[in-house]
């Protein structure tokens, strides 16, 4: 980039820099390529055979499952792998070969002419430099500029991903940004050398639905601004819906479907493809109700017209959301016994930690779940739905107000006190990250023994029956119980969370966010499960997630937390159909839908939402 | 929230593939205790279970040959015993002919038998060793456990402990322990004890000095782990502090504890030989690995059997010992694999095509 050291106009730069290629043509070219990773003395395939290109300007989708080599392969376009994997076929980047080339040259490449946005900026983004110094130092790299010259241009890059406060984000450390923040700031130092391609691994994975809607927009104006091409890989095809201009399906290493997002999705020839669509969890598929269409009742509930909708239609849309309404409130005025839990102004802390003052997660929280009742709790991160979560089970004591749990007030409990030990006989919890919360050196049938035994429940043989039983309830096979946790798959690991909750037949069970961690179509399948034990064993449940769609599919009741406090509580049907607070009905509006069009619709509702002056 | 990486995906569906094929042949499965688990999985480690039988052979020929605990050995001379130069202390023992000789490893200036000397010399540099190995590894292990567990006011009182530790330096300390052990003519049990046992006096004390370093890694480990979701389960689960410090986080931060108590393990036989010089510990006319080593350093030139024959039993012993640590730490790590690109054989089934292998069995 040694010709565009001279200064150019500061605004235009970007569009116009002189060794951009011709918009359209072909930025990326992917022939034969194979990826092999060597494990146990064998060679094992994890792509093989990829052939696509990507043209300038143009976002190219791949979308797959977890394992099915998407990360790798896209990995392998810049010789990123580890030392145990092999790469062959040909990459093409401006028509120059990238494979086989010496370090020192690809080193050039990386950064430069190729940029990628990693999953989780936390990690991605070095914790010991500012965030203006890491993208200064991307730029001096590849620039010959001067200091001065390279801030300059960091802060306007630091603009261009609008950050609000484009000076104070240069001078902050990653962990003074919040996630969404810091993954703009990650955009911007990816984009800063303004690079022909764009890789972009899982960029909205780690981050909230709110969130993750923003990156996105934010993702579609670089996009018309920038002329890059832009790999965009993800497993989840809410996301790439009005994002993708293209579209490649990825299957145990094969490409098995390509074609444009319309085709894709308006006509899906694949049957992997299909249940990739099939398996998006989208509000308004509860189990045993018609479909709420939340468009409608969002446009109702705030008095908005939209362009794209028949005012007509809407209108009919939206009476049908009022019939479905008025049935559901008859159900809930039906008698429920003695609740499960309750929560009566329940203010939670988090107590000092050395010069860190005590910190309240939560405050004035009033809940109450019934037997066999799902009680949804949503709420971005931070909102204390985690803290209410683990206060239930006696994680975190309660500063102020009370809580009933299963007929006992453990506000006062002792922390591992006796009275806390015999309600957690029936409570039983599921945890967020499969893989933190099974002990990876325990084998997993002595996991889920483990409650039961200590107990007192079973013993021995008995023991080893009551753990077979438990695996045929989660679907497992039984010759699993001497796997360790490493040797299971996400959606198999969280089976084993479940089998462990379940073990003592609570009363009460507490899933924070189950399956957050784990692929679109693994939760689908978890979720399924989830829903048929409860079912069948009636335990009460509090299902904390940040995901409404989610919550949607199982939850009774659904209440919405934002900073720390309940900001609106009701059935299913109340939030999805006729959300009050604006909060809500940001969150509704910002679920990404499997459908280009339906997702236009909603992202115009949701530019009006926010046009409104919503916070 | 992390994603696994595409590697670690691969390492499970290879493990779902392996576990499918086993049960096939084997189709009840019962149960297993992890420590069922671990001792199959260590007695399939070969570098393990060679470095068991190397440590066991050295230990029975050491205790057996020249007797201890007061019981005669088979072995015709010990280490005090001075013969006449066989000739001129040249070891008689030759392989081709395979044979013994009166003098296998030979002798010293003076007339002593090496074999002999070798051999106290190993059992005293073993039971230092075992000695160090448990009492660090037990004390740092319980120190560093309850103060990453518990935080708060356990972990201060506990760690600046192990600061005061830190900052003597052993070999002052070793001094005045030797001088108090050593006041032999106030004949009080200790000192006569003493007398006949340095070794065990040092073993002692050197344990009680070296695991500071180990409780402060033990901590580092424990305080990661202890924010881990699996420890909030098992306390939901209703276990006790004792049996998650010990059951659950443990287990986990075994590795760190093995490896650096092997290594203690290790470099105890040099740091005896130097509070031996000192006058603590193992005195002439008995004698050390280490010792024999120090003491015959001058005569490598002219007699290098007498630096050989110690040097290879150092060598044999402290690498059996990190052998079996090897074995134990990959035992209770389910993840270790190994990796040679040269040696790999080229598969065509995609790495997630062995799930569908294993979720065959679900119906069976």
């Amino acid at each position: 980039m040694t010709d565009n050291a001279s200064p150019e106009p500061e605004a235009t730069r970007l569009e116009t820099a002189s060794d951009k290629t011709a918009p359209g043509s072909v930025v990326l070219e992917v022939r034969d390529l194979s990826v092999d990773f060597g494990v146990d003395k064998k060679w094992v395939p994890a792509a093989i055979g990829l052939n696509y290109e990507v043209r300038a300007g143009e976002v190219l989708a791949i979308v797959g499952e977890s394992g099915s080599g998407k990360s790798a392969s896209s990995m392998a376009l810049l010789g990123l792998l580890p030392s145990n994997s092999r790469v062959r076929g040909s990459v093409k980047l401006s028509g120059k070969e990238l494979l086989g080339e010496k370090s020192g040259n690809i080193r050039e490449v990386r950064g430069k002419d190729v940029a990628v946005i990693f999953q989780e900026p936390m990690t991605a983004l070095n914790p010991v430099y500012t965030v203006g110094a890491q993208i200064v130092e991307t730029l001096r790299l590849h620039n010959s500029i001067s200091p001065d010259e390279a801030r300059q241009r960091a802060v306007r890059m630091l603009e261009l991903v609008e950050l609000p406060d484009p000076e104070k984000a240069f001078k902050s450390y990653p962990h003074q940004l919040s996630g969404g923040q810091r993954q703009r700031a990650m955009i911007a130092q990816s984009l800063s050398c303004d690079p022909k391609l764009l890789i972009a691994d899982e960029p909205t994975t780690a981050l909230d639905v709110t969130v993750q809607a923003e990156i996105l927009d934010l993702m579609r104006n670089l996009r018309n601004k920038l002329d890059s091409a832009i790999v965009l890989i993800t497993h989840d095809m809410g996301v790439v819906a009005d994002l993708a201009d293209r579209i490649a399906v990825m299957r145990k290493g094969v490409i098995v479907e390509s074609g444009t997002a319309q085709q894709i999705f308006s006509n899906p020839q694949h049957e992997y493809t299909q249940a990739l669509l099939a398996a998006v969890p989208h509000l308004g598929q509860g189990a045993d109700s018609t479909d709420v269409d939340v468009t409608a009742a969002l446009a109702a509930a705030t008095h908005t017209e939209l362009e794209s909708v028949d005012h007509d239609e809407l209108v009919r849309r939206e009476r049908e959301n009022q019939a479905a309404l008025k049935a559901a409130a008859e159900e809930a005025a039906k008698p429920r016994g003695e609740p499960v839990l309750e929560l009566v102004d329940v203010a939670i802390e988090y107590p000092k930690q050395g010069r860190v003052p005590a910190f309240r997660a939560v405050e004035g929280a009033n809940l109450v779940i019934y037997p066999g009742q799902v009680v949804g709790l949503v709420g971005e991160s931070g909102s204390g739905k985690t803290t209410i979560g683990r206060a239930a089970v006696g994680l975190l004591p309660v500063a102020a107000g009370s809580m009933r749990v299963v007929g006992q007030d453990i506000s006062a409990a002792k922390r591992n006190g006796k009275q806390l030990h015999e309600v957690r006989r029936d409570i039983g919890m599921v945890f967020q990250d499969p893989s933190s919360s099974l002990n990876p050196r325990l084998p997993i049938g002595e996991s889920i023994g483990e409650p039961m035994f200590l107990a007192g429940v079973a013993k021995g043989v008995n023991l080893q029956k009551r753990i077979e039983t438990l695996l045929d309830q989660v679907e497992l096979p039984r010759g699993y119980r001497n796997r360790y946790p490493h040797e299971l798959s996400g959606g198999q690991k969280q089976r084993v969370g479940i089998a462990r909750a379940l073990s003592l037949q609570p009363k009460l069970m507490v899933a924070d966010e189950p399956t957050s961690a784990l692929d679109v179509s693994v939760q689908a399948k978890v979720l399924e499960l989830f829903q048929n034990l409860q079912r069948e064993l009636g335990f009460a449940c509090l299902f904390v997630t940040h995901d409404l769609a989610v919550v949607d599919v199982l939850a009774d009741r659904i209440c919405v937390m934002q900073r720390g406090r309940i900001v609106e509580q009701g059935t299913r049907e109340q939030i999805l159909r006729n959300p009050q607070e604006p909060y809500t009905q940001r969150l509704l509006a910002a679920v990404p839908l499997p459908d280009p069009e339906k997702q236009r619709e909603r992202r115009e509702l949701r530019a009006q939402l926010m046009a409104a002056g919503i916070e | 929230m992390s994603q696994p990486t595409q590697e670690e995906e691969i390492l499970a569906q290879q493990a779902l593939a392996e576990a499918a094929g086993a049960e096939a042949g084997s189709e009840a499965t019962g149960g297993l205790s992890q420590g069922q688990i671990v001792r199959k999985r260590f007695f399939g480690h070969t570098g393990a279970l060679i470095g068991l039988a190397v440590f066991a052979a050295i230990f029975l020929l050491a205790f057996t040959s020249v007797g201890a605990f007061g019981i005669p050995g088979w072995w015709k001379y010990n280490h005090t015993d001075v013969s006449p130069l066989v000739n001129d202390g040249v070891p008689t023992s030759s392989l081709w002919p395979l044979a013994w000789g009166e003098h296998p490893f030979g002798q010293d200036r003076i007339g002593r038998d090496l074999f002999a000397m070798t051999m106290r010399g190993a059992q005293q540099s073993i039971t230092v060793m075992v000695l160090i190995g448990a009492i660090a590894g037990a004390v740092g292990a319980i120190v560093g456990g309850l103060a990453g567990y518990f935080r708060g006011w356990v972990e201060a009182v506990l760690m600046r402990l192990t600061d005061v530790i830190i900052i003597i330096p052993v070999l002052l300390l070793a001094a005045v322990v030797g001088q108090i052990a050593n006041r032999r003519d106030e004949g009080s049990w200790i000192a006569s004890f003493a007398s006949n046992n340095g070794v065990v006096i040092l073993g002692v004390f050197l344990g009680f000095v070296l695991w500071v370093g180990l409780a402060r890694l033990v901590r580092g480990e424990f305080l990661t782990l202890r924010e881990r979701e699996f420890v909030d389960a098992a306390r939901i689960s209703g276990a006790s502090n004792a049996r998650i410090i010990f059951k659950h986080i443990l287990p986990n931060a075994v590795g760190v504890l093995i490896v650096n108590v092997t290594l203690t393990m290790s470099a105890a036989i040099l740091l005896e030989t130097a509070l031996s010089y000192l006058g603590l510990g193992v005195k002439a006319p008995d004698t050390s690995l280490g010792l024999l080593v120090a003491q015959n350093q001058e005569a490598f030139a002219t007699r290098p059997w007498l630096f050989w024959f110690p040097g290879l039993f150092i060598i044999l012993i402290c690498l059996s010992i990190n052998f079996i640590g090897d074995g134990l730490r990959d035992a209770f790590d389910p993840r270790q694999k190994k990796f040679k690109a040269k040696s790999a054989v080229e598969t065509s089934s995609h790495s997630s095509t062995t799930a569908p292998v294993a979720d065959a069995s679900k119906g069976s």
